[in-house]
């Protein structure tokens, strides 16, 4: 059984705005999962279906097997919630605020639990500051110390990084592993693919409210592992060189480009045999250039797909 | 029963009171001072007495409810508008709670603010007039039921406002009006017939007879009548919160 189920989901705003259009996704117990998609692809829409804040207006969605709408207290406790915006009680302490939470939803008063919480946020020190005092960074792991304080099965990340310098960006991703150590699922959203890359086991690519792929992010890698050698030739040739038939080529450029694919973690590329054949066959080489797959060009080639099919 | 989630609320809305508890205990001090100042020194001086009772302590029940109405309706609204506003309503939506538990908390929480200004109303108003209390228990019903009805309409104020214009738009509009209009500083009797009847589509006037009964003995309305019209209000309120939380009204979209 998957931790989270979301299946066939639809969201439609008041205002007749469509942001999910049939999203299903299967999130497993212990994964990290990220959402990328550009900004409006309907991320934060589809957290907070999950999380109660936004009613869907079509199919389902299952916490830990809890229905979230009709079991919603079994459902919700399984769940803590980063948002995106820094929502907080700016005169609150912030153990109280951590404190505040956990009662919330519905535990008891646990000290040691809300000083881990603290230290592991490097929060500790400013346990008795209020909210208003502490910098952007700090606010923000109050927000995730407040998400934690109930211990949560299910943690969203609501673009964690989101204008988070370098150094408070590696902490949260050290969190975010510590706390898949202890078990916990872990979905962020964000639409930086770095960040996808660095944190994530697998990776699920939304916009315009549908999901375009999910996938591995290990196959994604291998994916991205695959580069592109083009030869621009002097002079266009006809067809490709029977020498070269065992290569997987391509012919381009009306004929004056010699595209191959390869992957650059193989032990041998065969770049060096591939020009030295080319130059038997007397093929003239004017230049050679590289490029390399991304998950950008991934994500760039899927969401241009997406264009062109709405346009159709 | 998610009782911690009550609690949690409860505690976090008087920790709010209790930082500026001085402020809470000096303005109805003094403000209840001036009342007595201004009413029962200039007017008591001329209207010796109403229906038996001195014209000072006449006041008395009327000026607690006064403040307490609108006490409870400031704090309530002002209690939910505030997360809405500022964006940490996310957490009360998407956590373990049913509308009772966020009603209980936000609004009990309410209610015992304004029941605290009631209470040091009462004692400063007993420094100026002899107070007697001849139904204690229904004195204390009527205080309570009316701080819990009032909190109740603030909270829906509160979840209604889109701004703090709104916020405090409907007890300066309507609310206010209608508890000075009340009966709070004189007896319906004393009004022209024509407006009696219009006074009794006030339902201020049902609680501020109800409550002066406790004191005096004395009412505009039968006190089965009060009760029946409080008791009735609170069930409004109830039902219509629950519908809010029902439909998501101006807080889930
Ligand atoms: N309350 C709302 N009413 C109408 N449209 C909304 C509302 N909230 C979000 N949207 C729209 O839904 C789309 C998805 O928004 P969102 O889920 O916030 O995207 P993301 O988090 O991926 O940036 C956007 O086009 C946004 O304008
Ligand atoms: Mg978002």
């Amino acid at each position: 059984m998957p931790m989270v189920d979301i299946r066939d989901v639809r969201k439609q705003y008041d205002d007749g705005f469509e942001a999910l259009k049939g999203v299903s996704l299967a999130i497993e117990e212990g994964e990290i999962l990220a959402l990328l998609g550009p900004n409006g692809a309907g991320k934060t829409t589809l957290i907070s279906a999950i999380c109660g804040i936004t009613r869907i207006t079509g199919g389902s969605i299952a916490v830990g097997g809890h229905d979230v709408i009709a079991d919603y207290r079994a459902a919700r406790r399984l769940v803590g919630l980063v948002p995106q915006e820094i929502n907080l009680e700016p005169f609150q302490k912030v153990a109280d605020a951590v404190r505040f939470s956990r009662g919330l939803f519905g535990k008891r008063g646990d000290e040691a639990l809300v000083e881990r919480i603290l230290r592991r946020l490097s929060l500790w020190d400013k346990r008795d500051s209020k909210v208003i005092e502490l910098s952007g960074g700090m606010k923000r792991r109050v927000l995730i110390a407040k998400a934690l304080a109930h211990e949560p099965r299910v943690l969203f990340l609501d673009e964690p990084t989101a204008g988070v310098d370098v150094e408070l960006r590696r902490d949260m991703w050290e969190t975010v592993r510590e706390l898949q150590r202890d078990g916990v699922t872990i979905i962020l959203t964000t639409h930086y693919i770095e960040e996808a890359e660095a944190m994530a086991d697998r990776v699920g690519v939304i916009n315009k409210g549908e999901i375009l792929l999910v996938e591995d992010k290990a196959s994604l890698m291998a994916r991205m592992g695959q580069k592109e050698l083009t030869v621009d030739l002097v002079d266009p040739i006809e067809t490709l060189p029977e020498a070269l038939s065992d290569y997987d080529l391509r012919l381009t450029g009306d004929g004056t480009q010699i595209v191959y694919s390869y992957d650059t973690r193989a032990e041998r590329t065969g770049i060096g045999r591939l020009m030295g054949m080319l130059a038997q066959s007397g093929c003239n080489v004017r230049d050679v250039h590289t490029a390399q797959n991304s998950l950008e060009d991934i994500f760039v080639g899927l969401v241009g797909d997406q264009k062109k099919e709405a346009a159709a | 029963m998610n009782l911690p989630a009550v609690l949690s609320i409860y505690k976090f809305e008087m920790l709010r009171f209790f930082r500026t508890i001085l402020q809470s205990f000096i303005s109805p001090v003094v403000s209840t001072s001036l009342y007595f100042v201004v009413f029962g020194a200039a007017i008591g001086s001329r209207i010796d007495q109403v229906e038996g009772v001195s014209y000072g302590a006449f006041i008395v029940p009327g000026l607690v409810m006064l403040s307490v109405m609108t006490q409870a309706i400031s704090n309530a609204s002002f209690a939910i508008y505030f997360p809405k506003f500022i964006g940490t309503i996310y957490e009360l939506l998407s956590a373990p709670v049913n509308f009772l538990e966020i009603v209980l908390g936000y609004v009990g929480a309410a209610a015992t603010k304004a029941l605290f200004i009631g209470v040091v109303i009462l004692g400063t108003s007993a420094l100026f007039v002899d107070l007697e209390v001849q139904h204690p228990g229904a004195m204390l019903a009527f205080l309570v039921l009316t701080c819990v009805s009032f909190a109740l309409l603030g909270f829906i104020i509160g979840i209604w406002a889109k701004s703090f214009e709104q916020l405090q738009l409907v007890p300066l509009l309507i609310v206010t009006p209608l508890v000075f209009l009340g009966g709070s500083f004189y007896s319906i009797s004393m009004l022209p017939p024509a407006w009696q009847t219009v006074a009794y589509f006030n339902p201020v006037v049902y609680l501020v007879s109800g409550f002066r009964w406790s004191f005096f003995g004395i009412a505009d309305v039968p006190i089965a009548v009060s009760l029946a019209a409080i008791a009735g209000f609170t069930a409004i309120c109830m039902i219509a919160i629950w519908w809010i939380f029902k439909t998501g009204w101006r807080i889930r979209s």
